[in-house]
Parts: structure tokens; sequence; C-alpha cells
């Protein structure tokens, strides 16, 4: 262990400031690319009988009981340069092994079932009679999804995808096993860090980006915390 | 026109009905269990029958055989449930508006002013549903079926949930709708003066089935006598004439043929129908016309049947000119007083015993 000076604390080094920026990156598009697929996930989860409905419930659940390496080495074989879809889909320009949207997929498939799993339990809260009584007065069930149940079940929706911003944040394991870690392009805050505590003398490094992830999560708490509260209020209790 | 004949078996209960409304009201009457909701969800279209059809206007919305299955989207049916259901994220205009921007650009007839002014609602316009009063709710949400400009209106014991004094603030709001805006209604309720103020046809529906069909006076007349009905729910209904307001005390008179009903307030225009809900155990007999006492209203008649339950026994009375009435009293009292049938007698009741649920206007298309 080496002194710090409080001010090194918030000297950013150019390298460290490519790992925050391209975490933000890979975490937002990951966060925005899973939405629409989470919430038509969650809402035929919460309100539609299909078969193998089960199935598809575990499939998602998969990667948060996985080991995060097993769900990296899965995208691998899939997406990976010799995987399944890998060839055809480098045929069509698609390319995610050791890119950042390889990063921006593992996370993406490791903050999905968090996302479903908030955004199922918005729409299980929703009175059914106010889907029946949109229907009564005219709105077929596309409408009343866009009319009733997506502004209800907003508040799930938008704390589902903080969740999955803040995983993907943090993501390491499958992150690293199927794009490694390669500073610029798939070296994350979480890659980073496990980077500069493997050299001498990378502690600070190591502790200005720490501060910075405690401090993500923390806004990310925060920001979720305020638009429950905020929900609850304006929907009231009453009905 | 909506017209039924529907079977649906659910767990142990049966439910087989066929019953066709009139314009007005079209009360389905019943204890709860009976089976009057479950036909209510079938006409709305939340629930398949088993078997049978439903038509509406002449159009086919459900047809077991033909396999005809209207959603409920299309059927245009606005329907109140016992609780307001308001969306509590649109405001209370835009709830009322809702079901107006689905009903096809041409069917719009049912004016937005017209709806608010009658339901008093105008005040509320602006507010969240979530600061709204139980009654206010349950008249947005009356506000806001109509406004989809229905073919038929369906409320589910809209009155249910709510406290007396909210009651009788939204009964004569229904009267109004009723009367301003001409859509059918069918109205469920398991409580005698609501049906019989409002509707113009009851169906009475058992364990079921349907157990009588017709005029709202009659219905009651014959369901209230039926034996092992709880005395205290035996009613009568009396039509009558409304006659010169106010005799200085703010009392009205109510004309029927064999005798004056005073009510207190006011009951309507003079010469329009009014009809009365008299508990028989409201209800005291006398053989000479009575004198010195504070009971106002005296109906002569003749007694046309008796009933002994235990110590009490009813008394139908045929009244003379129309109706019957029904009272209770106890076996030593018809001792006393010699009752046989053919007896003649004077029946008495307090104004005061008369609430305000227990007088209503039939409406002009329903008589």
């Amino acid at each position: 262990m080496q002194d710090f000076s409080l001010a090194s604390l918030f000297e950013l080094s150019t390298a460290e400031w490519t790992a925050i920026m391209l975490s933000l990156r890979i975490a937002t598009v990951a966060t925005l690319f899973s939405l629409p697929f989470g919430v038509v996930t969650a809402y035929a989860l919460a309100r539609c009988q299909f078969p193998g409905k089960t199935l598809v419930n575990g499939f998602v659940h998969l990667p948060l009981v996985l080991p995060p390496v097993v769900t990296g080495f899965v995208l691998l074989m899939l997406l990976g340069r010799k995987g399944v879809f890998g060839p055809s889909l480098a045929d069509i320009g698609v390319v995610f092994s050791f890119r950042w949207t390889g990063a921006a997929v593992a996370c993406a498939v490791m903050g999905f079932p968090l996302m479903v799993r908030a955004m199922r339990l918005s729409f299980e809260a929703i009175d059914r009679r106010l889907e029946l009584a949109s229907g009564t007065l005219g709105a077929n069930r596309i409408w009343t999804f866009f009319l009733i149940n997506l502004p209800l079940a907003a508040p799930g929706i938008i704390v589902g995808s903080i969740l999955a911003f803040a995983k993907a944040l943090g993501e390491f394991g499958a992150t690293i096993t199927f794009v490694s870690n390669i500073p610029g392009e798939t070296q994350t805050i979480s890659a980073a860090i496990y980077s500069y505590t493997q050299v001498p003398g990378g502690d600070a490094s190591a502790l200005r980006l720490t501060i910075v992830a405690v401090i993500i999560a923390l806004l990310a708490l925060v920001a979720s915390e305020i638009i429950q509260w905020r929900a609850e209020k304006r929907l009231g209790n009453t009905e | 026109m909506i017209e039924v004949d529907v079977r649906l078996k659910a767990g142990t209960f049966s439910l087989d009905v066929a019953f066709a409304n009139s314009a007005g009201v079209t009360a389905l009457f019943g204890q709860s269990g009976s089976g009057k909701s479950l036909t209510l969800s079938i006409i709305a279209g939340l629930i398949k029958p088993d078997e049978g059809w439903v038509r509406l206007d002449g159009e086919t919305l459900v047809d077991v055989d033909r396999r005809v299955f209207v959603p409920v989207s299309r059927r245009r049916i606005g329907l109140v449930f016992q609780d307001s259901n308001l969306f509590p994220h649109l405001s209370v205009k835009q709830n009322l508006l809702y079901g107006r921007w689905f009903a096809p650009r041409g069917e719009r007839r049912i004016d937005f002013d017209a709806v608010v002014e009658t339901l008093g609602i105008g005040k509320l316009i602006s507010r969240p549903p979530t600061r709204l009063s139980g009654g206010e709710r349950q008249r947005v949400a009356i506000g806001r079926a109509l406004l989809s400009c229905p073919k038929l209106l369906l409320l589910d014991e809209p009155l249910a949930a709510l406290d007396m004094q909210r009651k009788l603030e939204i009964l004569p709001l229904i009267e109004r709708v009723r009367d301003e805006f001409d859509v059918p209604i069918v109205y469920v309720s398991h409580a005698v003066e609501e049906a019989l103020r409002l509707a113009s046809r009851v169906v009475i529906i058992e364990a079921g089935r349907v157990k009588f069909i017709g005029d709202p006076a009659d219905a009651f007349n014959r369901f209230a006598y039926a034996p092992g009905a709880n005395r205290f729910e035996r009613s009568s209904v009396l039509t009558s004439t409304v006659g010169d307001a106010a005799d200085g005390h703010g009392l009205t008179a109510l004309k029927h043929p064999a005798g004056t009903i005073w009510i207190a307030g006011a009951a309507g225009r003079p010469g329009s129908a009014a009809r009365v809900i008299v508990k028989a155990t409201d209800v005291v007999l006398s053989l000479l016309p009575p004198h010195e006492i504070s009971a106002r209203s005296v109906l002569s008649g003749r007694v046309a049947d008796i009933q002994f339950e235990g110590p009490i026994a009813t008394i139908v009375i045929e009244l003379n000119g129309d109706g019957q009435l029904l009272a209770t009293v106890t076996g030593g009292a018809l001792e006393a007083l010699a009752l046989k049938l053919g007896s003649k007698v004077y029946a008495l009741f307090k104004t005061a015993a008369l609430d305000e649920q227990s007088v209503g206007m039939a409406s002009a298309q329903g008589e």
C-alpha cells in the first residue's frame, strides 16, 4: 500500500476515464436494447397464458443463478467468432467477440432477469378490473396495454431499467469470459479495477475507480427510490 | 334491446337465464350469489357462456352454436362496477373522455357538457381520481360509461359500496340519466328500493334461474310475500299520483284510490306518477277509520290473505281501487281484531317511516 494524497483521489487518469466512459456506454446501450424485450417478456409472464410459460420464465432467470463465467462461455459458443451464430452474423457485418458491443450483449443478458422481475411485479400489481374497464370502454388489448398497463407499470419499468443498468456497470464474469479485457474496447470499470489490483502500484487507480463505482451505484439506487416514492404518491393507495 | 338466453356451469353453481330488457331501466334483482352479476358479465363479454346466445339490437354478440363471440371492446356496452375503477393515472376529464375516443365518430351522440352537468361533476374535472370521495368517483364512473356512447348501460350494484347519504345523492342522478339520455339500462341490485325506484321492468333471479319477469310493483308484491323471506325485507309497492304540493308543513300528498299517502318533501310535478315502497313492518291495521292518531297516511282495503309464520302473520290487503299492501302483525293482534279473509281494514303508516329512498318517480318512457 502506498500513501494517497486527498487530491489524487479526484484526478482520474485518461485510462481510468476511458474505462468509466466505456462502462457507461456499454451499460446504456445494454439497458436501452433490452428494454423493449424486457417489457414484452414481463407483460407476457404477468398477463398471458401460453404453452411453455414456465420454461420461458426459467430461461429468463437462468443468468441469475448460473455462474457468470458459464453465461459468458455460452455466449462465446453462440456468438463468438467460431460460435453457432457468429459466422453468419459476421457475414452481415455484426461482430461481437472482443468488441464493446459484445460486452453490451453480455451485460444485457446478465441484467435481463433483474429487469424482467421488477417489471413483472409492477404489471402484476395492476388491478385487472382497470383492464376490464378499459375493455368495456372500447379499447382492445393493444390499446389497453399502451394506455393503462404501460403507464401504470412505468415506475416498475424504470426501476427495472435502473437495476439492469447498475448490474451492467458491475458485470464482470460474463463480460471478461466473452469479450476479454481489452483497454478502450471491452475493459469496463470492474475489469479495470481487477487489472489494476494485479499490477504493482495500481492501488490508487483501483481506489479511484471504486469510488466512482460506489457513487454511480448510489445514484442509481436513490433515483429508483425517488421514482417509486413519486409514483406511489401520484397514484395514491386508495383504489 | 338486449336479449339473453344462456347457460353456464361454474363449480356446483349452474346458471340458466333467459330474458329481454325494455326501454328505460331493467332491474336484475336477486340475493347475492343468485347469478345476477354473472349474467351481467356474460352480457358485457367478460365471461363466455357454455351454451346459448346474447343479442343486442338484433346483432348477435354471443352464439355458442355458431361460434360467435364479439370481444368486450367491440360490444359497445358500458359497464359500471361496484368500485368505480377509475384510471388512477388519468385526470377525471381524461377518464370521462377515454371511452368516447374509442366510439365511432358518427355515434358520439351523447354530449360531454350535458353529462357533466347532469351528474354535477363540473368542479371535479381537473382533479386526479385519487382525490375524489366514493360518491364522486361513482358519478365519474357513470359519466365515463355514458360518454362511451354505449348501446346499453350495465350498472352492477353501483351504490353498494356507498353509505346511505351518498346513495340518496346518486339515485336521483341515475334517474336523470335514465330520463335524459336515451340509453337502455340494466341495473343489478339486491336492494329492493333501488330496483323499484329505477326500474320499469324487473327480472328476479334466484339460484341461477329466472323466477319472475314483469312490472316492478307486481314483482315485489309477489316476491316479498314468498314464504321464508325475511319479514324486514317484505315491502309493498304502491303506484300513486303526486297531488298538490305542500300542506304548509313541507309535506306532499300522493293520491291513491284507497286513500292519501303523505311523504316528507317534494316528490315531483303534481299529476306525475310516483311509486312508494312501504315496509310491511311499518304498517298498523285498524278496523275503524282512525281518529286522533299521529299516523297520517291511511289506506282502506280488504284482507285478501293471511300467512302465519310462528307468532307473526303477514297479511295481504287488497287495496280499494288498485294494488296490495303487506302488513305484519302478531297472532294476538290478529285474534283481537278478529281479522278474517274479506274483513274491511284501514292500513296506517307513519310519514316519517318513508325515507327518501322509498319514493321514486316512474320514468316517462317506463310506464
